[in-house]
């Protein structure tokens, strides 16, 4: 099984690479060929996830990362080949893994216009090494080439297979995350040129720079290490989104097929908030204290926002979309406390997120399907006409916003709870202030949802489609969502299990640095 | 007079080759004109095999080889370069192939052209005086203006090699006057001579004459590598002219451009960098921003696609404002980094530029337009072809894996290891300016996918391109992919900077 450690994380995260270039030589006519392929790759990649799951060591006996390999790559800029796994990522991880495979089932019978199966399945898997590779790479270059790979799939995905505005929000979508992505590029590479190894020389390598004892970057000045914790802010804040540079996501979101929005909402938008944990953090403890407060207050002002935004939406969609804003705050906030219980909050958060509003994209995209339209003033009477999509909507959405022993109170709970006692030298008052406004939030999001299940799912079903008949949850429809209903109530029910992965490993990285 | 004659020999095969295809094309009757193509590809090859010994004896521990007094030097950077514009030679011909073939006329004065114009390229990266360097200047400067020119019975094609001669003679006009007050400053032609002299110069009464000098030689490589304010010339010269010549401008002679200008700045004018790194930096920012702006407003691809490249020049330069900065007796942080991102910036450039005129290429013969609306879908009637523009545009916007990224990386390295504001500025307007970039780049992008092609293309079988740029952009794309994720060309501007030690 040595072989195994050393190559799973490569294996899970080249197979799709793998499955994508053979869907190329395929010919196009050869739909169920090249269904099989991709779904067989996806698959295939699950597996290897399911024995990394086995293989994982989570007592917590071993101090970082686990699935580690490290080789050289392009030597002449200093930069390696350096994947693992830990704690932090391993949910992530599982979560990408899954979410794709969910994803290429769903797609099934379900491919948006213009159809295509053959280069949809290809951009999927891309997308798939992409986000699987962001997760595992521990060497700064290695997480950007990773970063920046899930670009163009994503961008292809909105501007071909999108709605009716899809060639301006696709180029926002890239435009956006390429800027921010250019001057995270720069960060990195500033920090590389500040950081001197013990062996001498400079390094990328996130542990050897996460490593405060080993004292790689203890020539950097309090403002350089400002500037690029700022630049990397950029890169990552923009992926997240933050308020106030979220305004591609909306429209993103709504434009993108029903596919696209899954991935971007459960997975993609991870990537900004886990390089937040992985990278910013840990390499920049004091930089990172000094910029908390206003993450904080970032954070908190987009889940006000994204709340109101979401009582004003008058398209689902749009509505999920801004939701997602919202719950990034949760998340942002638990990160900006700089305390475990915060970090650990954000990272169940992500996870919770990723699974929640995944399955509401998922529902929102059939109902789509079903009524052609996502205009909310439309719709009505989804538990009259469609009782089962209608109470699965029903469901997501509390659990969206947040009821008790479903996925998504245990993270933003504990993150306002994190608020309450910020990282030592941190105001108290500030993130206390947070914490109120952060509930108010709470409030704010079971309203729109209220609203939202209201006029959606509850009522009579309008003239417009009265004797229409809509068929309801199809096979592949319960195969694709079917395990993302039973980890929302699992994660509800026992938050532990996902709990006590992160804590290990965020406590051996955070305690030490935040006191 | 002593002469290395393996070190001489790569350019010695070329200018036979040059010789070679005048004297064949006077016998050979018109129906076989086609073979002086294969002599051409031949000559080019032949001369990659002395190159390739050359690396091998470097690899071994061999010493830079000096002649013709001091004024030629053929060291690792040499090499890599002369490689460089050797492929570049043999890409521009295959792309040129079937346009020169279909034409029929003049063929081989069209190869004998091309290849003198390599064999300036080649001398330019050894010389190290500056007569031998306003004559490799000449020498890759002239056929130029034929080949653009080249389509005789088109207006717009002698318009284009008309502005193209009357900016290179301007150029070179700039450049003499600039050698000559050097000249009289310094009272020497060397390289080695003015790296000696030159710090004395300019403390001394005659600094501002050795100024002025400077100054103006640096501006005249800035014609050539059509930076800003002095690019007027690249988007009407690219239109007008053959599109494989214009890609042969658009790689090959600004490679030239920027090894003149590289082997100034590092073996001849390091002590004028109070000179040259403020007026370098300038013109680097407004090159890059200058031409993505207007490169936004195109509509014509190769209008396009000749407005990146003057934006990617502008890239290419940045490093160089890190070079040769003053640290005691040597040079600090940056020297060999901005070398560095200049050779990998040009080898990556090369390769995707060159891929992405290709594509020009081959979907106009079958659209026969170069307005950007001919792209329209054309992933619905040739889907190969649109999805390799897309790598390339992708590369060239700077998105990994595609060998672009590495570019860009290497020029932000540069521009951060020395570790001065100014550098971190012109980095912060690399990475806005890349951002401005994409948008145009995608857009080309979104017209391929997301736009309906006109009817009379989709009843036509998917657009074959001819073979010989089957074979050039299927190997472009091997490499735009393969430099992407491995060391190669890092491997290879590694090499190149050993000059810098020696």
């Amino acid at each position: 099984m040595e072989w195994f450690d050393d190559w799973a994380l490569s294996l899970a995260t080249f197979l799709p690479l793998v499955g994508a270039a053979i869907l190329l030589a395929l010919p196009k006519e050869r739909e169920n060929v090249i269904k099989t392929v991709a779904l067989g790759a996806s698959i295939l990649c699950a597996v290897i996830g399911i024995g990394i799951l086995f293989r994982f060591d989570f007592s917590g006996d071993v101090a970082g990362y686990q699935f580690e390999a490290n080789r050289k790559w392009i030597s002449a800029i200093g930069t390696n080949y350096h994947i693992g796994l830990d704690g932090i990522s391993l949910p992530l991880f599982i979560l990408a893994l899954g979410i794709t495979l969910l994803v290429i089932i769903y797609s099934w019978d379900h491919f948006p216009e213009p159809h295509n199966p053959k280069m949809f399945l290809f951009l999927i898997l891309l997308l798939e090494t992409g986000m699987l590779g962001s997760f595992i790479s521990l060497d700064l270059i290695l997480f950007f080439v990773f970063f920046e790979i899930v670009l163009l799939p994503m961008y292809f995905m909105i501007a071909v297979w999108g709605g009716e505005n899809r060639a301006y929000a696709s180029i926002k979508f890239f435009l956006f995350t390429m800027f921010g992505s250019a001057f995270m590029l720069v960060s990195f590479l500033a920090l590389y040129f500040m950081s001197t190894l013990p062996s001498g020389g400079h390094t990328f390598d996130i542990v050897h720079l996460s490593d405060q004892d080993l004292g790689v970057l203890s020539d950097l000045g309090t403002t350089a290490g400002r500037w690029i914790f700022a630049g990397m802010f950029l890169g990552f804040a923009i992926k997240v989104p933050m308020w106030p540079v979220h305004t591609w996501l909306p429209d993103a979101h709504t434009e993108a097929p029903t596919q696209g929005s899954v991935l971007l909402a459960a997975v993609l938008l991870k990537m900004g908030t886990y390089a937040f944990v992985r990278i910013s953090l840990p390499i920049l403890p004091d930089a990172a204290r000094d910029f908390a407060p206003y993450i904080g207050l970032l954070a908190v002002i987009g889940i006000i926002y994204g709340s109101l935004a979401c009582l004003a939406q008058t398209d689902v969609k749009r509505l999920i979309a801004f939701s997602s804003v919202g719950h990034m705050g949760f998340v942002m906030l638990g990160i900006a406390t700089l305390t475990p219980i915060g970090i650990n909050a954000a990272l169940f958060g992500m996870i919770s997120h990723g699974i929640v509003t995944g399955l509401l994209f998922f529902l929102a995209g059939s109902m789509q399907h079903r009524y052609h339209t996502r205009e909310i003033s439309r719709l009505g009477g989804l538990l009259i006409s469609m009782p089962r999509l209608g109470g699965l909507l029903v469901f997501t959405s509390f659990a969206s916003l947040g009821l008790p022993a479903l996925a998504g109170f245990p993270g933003e709970f504990s993150s306002m709870l994190s608020a309450y006692q910020p990282a030592e030298g941190l105001n108290e008052a500030v993130f206390r202030t947070f914490m109120v406004i952060a509930a108010v939030g709470t409030v704010l999001t079971a309203g729109y949802m209220l609203y939202m299940l209201q006029r959606v799912a509850q009522g009579k079903v309008p003239d417009e489609w009265a004797g229409h008949t809509f068929h309801d949850i199809g096979t592949f429809e319960y195969m694709s969502w079917v395990p993302l209903v039973l980890m929302t109530v699992v994660l509800g029910v026992f938050p532990g299990i996902l709990m006590s992965v992160t804590d290990k490993s965020v406590m051996s990285i955070f305690s030490g640095i935040f006191g | 007079m002593n002469v290395d004659w393996h070190a001489f020999l790569p350019e010695a095969i070329v200018a036979g080759t040059v010789i070679l295809l005048l004297l064949v094309d006077l016998i050979l009757p018109n129906r076989s004109k086609w073979t002086l193509g294969g002599i051409t590809a031949l000559g080019l090859l032949a001369a990659a095999v002395p190159i390739a010994t050359l690396a091998a004896d470097f690899a071994d521990g061999g010493e830079n080889r000096v002649f013709f007094a001091d004024g030629y030097v053929v060291d690792e950077l040499s090499l890599v370069l002369k490689g460089f514009f050797l492929a570049s030679g043999y890409v521009a011909l295959l792309l040129a192939y079937n346009t020169i073939e279909e034409g029929a006329y003049y063929r081989g004065e069209f190869y004998f052209l091309l290849v003198s114009a390599v064999l300036g390229m080649m001398m330019i990266a050894s010389v190290r005086d500056l007569i031998g360097l306003f004559i490799a200047f000449e020498l890759f400067s002239a056929p130029g203006y034929l080949l653009a020119a080249w389509k005789k019975y088109d207006l717009k094609s002698n318009e284009s090699g008309m502005k193209y001669f009357l900016m290179g003679v301007t150029a070179t006009a700039i450049m003499l006057y600039g050698m000559s007050l050097l000249y009289g400053a310094t009272g020497t032609l060397t390289y080695s001579g003015l790296m000696e002299v030159l710090p004395g110069v300019l403390d001394g009464d005659t600094s501002s004459l050795a100024i002025l000098g400077i100054v103006l030689v640096i501006a005249s490589f800035a014609f050539k590598v059509s930076a800003v304010p002095f690019h007027f010339w690249a988007p009407d010269t690219y239109e007008g002219a053959p599109t494989p010549v214009a890609a042969f401008f658009s790689v090959a002679v600004k490679g030239a451009g920027f090894m003149g200008l590289v082997s100034l700045i590092f073996f001849a004018l390091p002590a004028g960098d109070d000179v040259w790194r403020p007026m370098i930096w300038v013109i680097a920012a407004l090159t890059m921003t200058i031409g993505n702006l207007i490169a936004l407003r195109q509509e014509n691809i190769v209008r396009l696609l000749a407005y990146s490249s003057i934006a990617q020049s502008g890239y290419i330069l940045a490093p160089l404002t890190v070079a040769a900065l003053p640290d005691g007796e040597g040079f600090g942080p940056g020297h060999t980094e901005s070398l560095q991102a200049v050779v990998i910036y040009l080898l990556v450039y090369a390769v995707m530029n060159f891929g992405a005129f290709g594509v020009v290429i081959a979907v106009a013969r079958r659209t026969h337009s170069g307005h950007l609306d001919s792209y329209d879908g054309l992933f619905a009637h040739a889907p190969s072809l649109a999805v390799v523009m897309t790598m390339f545009l992708a590369a060239l916007a700077g998105i990994p894996p595609l060998a672009g990224w590495l570019g860009k990386l290497a020029v932000f390295t540069a521009l951060i290891s020395a570790d001065e504001v100014w550098g971190y500025l012109l980095a912060v307007i690399v990475a806005v300016n890349a951002v401005i970039a994409a948008f145009y780049y995608m857009r080309v992008v979104r017209k391929m996918f997301a736009e309906e092609a006109p009817e009379e293309y989709l009843v036509l079988p998917p657009l074959q391109p001819t073979p010989s740029l089957q074979f050039t952009l299927g190997g472009l794309t091997l490499l735009v992919l393969a430099a992407g994720v491995t060391p190669m060309f890092s491997h290879l501007s590694e090499i190149a900077t050993n000059s810098l030690s020696l």
